[in-house]
């Protein structure tokens, strides 16, 4: 039997509103097929399944706000029987939620289980009023029903919805950065570094690139900055990864989060994964995806629960430099300023040349000025090879 | 098409990708990065819908030069009277 839970959304989000389900039971589902649709503060988030199997039961309604490490479904293994499973689930229910929880990083309290719906028996709605529910984000749960057996009707929903008060996403979002950057500030003992860095060879790089190329193939210079970071982290690698309880934990692989400016206000930071395998063109491609994709409200899970080091970029709008805030439990992040045409000497000569800022903001906990200077430099030194940072590695 | 018609589908594919944006107010002599807020990848994207609702590949290098929105209606013009 797989317990399928609420799969952590980054460390500042520690419970999401399931807004929609995407499969039933008996449906046959993949590990990386998207499930489930659930709101957070900062978006609706696409949730991904990590295991093979069939779907035997949905344990939570959409309305429900769920901490995370709640377990929303329960699904088949290969070979197990429905009955096999259904004495587990009972067992399930019954057990402290404390003991089901495996993972330090996804629990789930006694406390919080009792508050979700897994105890709690279906509520009576009608199937138009649970959509309606989900849309107008008011838990199905918590409306009295004035249908037939006290069912929850679609007039219901819309009266409940029209009572609450209306949800202000953007303050919501900005509750949610302040804590994790008022979280940063507060634990984190940062340090900062900076180095210009002529981006000569990289413009001509992309100039050259980009000459005879359609626009929808067309490469920018965020995914060369970002590659630059991914592979300088891979030779100084306590700047990738995590500080949890007291200690650092290298990162699994080099995921780069990306700071994305959301229309409106706030950002998110999901990651690019495993940064260094890509090509420019993939890497392009991916960041293009997942910029979009922010800003349409359509992240996955994974995307935002997972990144070892995070790049911000203030791009052409921006100013010449940043001193960027870590994004804990993350040791690092780098920021780039915009790229400006500045007096650049070279062979004796003064000559004009683009050139970017880069900061570093990293956890003195786990890294000193001098490795960091080493990072920084690794990654002017990278950005002076473009045509290499354009290939894989393997 | 008249010039009207092809500066209205241009601001339609601006408002796909800043949608928040009153095509209408837009001035189309002043800069549009001074306008509207465009970062790279939404300059980028822009230019992906103006290829294809128009057909008009603009060549990076001239993409660098097209700063207003006349700018864009005059080069999507002079390439589809071309084409």
């Amino acid at each position: 039997m797989i317990a399928f839970r609420l799969p952590s959304l980054g460390a500042d989000m520690d419970k999401g509103t399931l807004l929609e389900w995407l499969i039933h039971p008996g449906d046959t589902v993949k590990k990386g097929d998207v499930i489930a649709v659930v709101d957070t503060t900062k978006a609706a988030i696409d949730v991904e399944c990590w295991h093979d199997g069939t779907v035997e039961e949905l344990l939570v309604e959409p309305g429900a706000e769920l901490p995370v490490g709640t377990v929303m479904a329960v699904l088949r293994e290969a070979g197990e029987t429905s009955e096999q499973v259904r004495a587990q689930i009972d067992a399930l229910r019954t057990a402290p939620a404390s003991a089901a929880a495996p993972s330090a990083t996804a629990p789930v309290t006694a406390a919080a289980a009792a508050r979700t719906p897994l105890a709690a028996g279906r509520v009576a709605a009608s199937p138009a009023a649970r959509k309606r529910a989900a849309e107008l984000r008011v838990a199905v749960e918590a409306i009295a029903g004035t249908g037939p057996g006290g069912a929850v009707t679609l007039a219901d929903v819309e009266a409940a919805a029209a009572r609450a008060a209306p949800v202000n996403r953007g303050e919501a979002m900005r509750q949610t950065i302040a804590a994790a950057m008022a979280r940063s500030k507060r634990e984190i003992p940062h340090y900062y570094l900076a180095e210009d860095i002529p981006l000569a060879l990289a413009t001509a790089y992309l100039a050259e690139c980009n000459a005879g190329r359609s626009v929808t193939e067309r490469l920018l210079l965020a995914p060369l900055l970002v590659q630059a970071v991914a592979r300088a982290v891979q030779r100084y690698p306590e700047f990738n990864g995590f500080f949890r309880d007291g200690a650092f934990v290298p990162g699994p692989g080099v995921h780069c989060g990306v700071a994305i400016a959301l229309r409106g206000g706030g950002l998110v930071a999901p990651a690019l994964h495993d940064v260094p395998s890509r090509d420019i063109a993939t890497l392009n491609r991916e960041l293009l995806d997942l910029v979009q994709r922010a800003r349409a409200g359509s992240l996955k899970a994974s995307e935002l629960a997972d990144p070892t080091i995070t790049v911000t970029s203030l791009g052409e709008q921006g100013v010449r430099s940043v001193f960027p805030i870590i994004y804990p439990p993350q040791v690092a992040i780098v920021g780039f300023g915009r790229v400006v045409e500045r007096p650049w000497i070279v062979d004796g000569a003064v000559r004009p040349a683009p050139v970017v800022t880069a900061s570093l903001g990293a956890d003195h906990r786990v890294s000193d000025g001098h490795r960091g200077a080493l990072l920084l430099a690794a990654v002017r030194d990278l950005l002076q090879r473009p045509d290499e940072l354009a290939k894989a590695t393997p | 098409m008249t010039r009207e018609e092809l500066s209205a589908r241009i601001r339609a594919c601006l408002g796909r990708i800043a949608p928040e944006v009153d095509l209408d107010a837009l001035k189309p002599a002043a800069r549009l990065r001074d306008q509207v807020d465009l970062d790279s990848v939404d300059w980028l994207n822009f230019l992906v819908a103006v290829h294809a609702d128009l057909g008009v590949d603009i060549p990076d290098a001239e993409a660098a030069r097209l700063a207003t929105l006349d700018q864009v209606v005059d080069y999507c013009t002079a390439r589809l009277g071309t084409a």
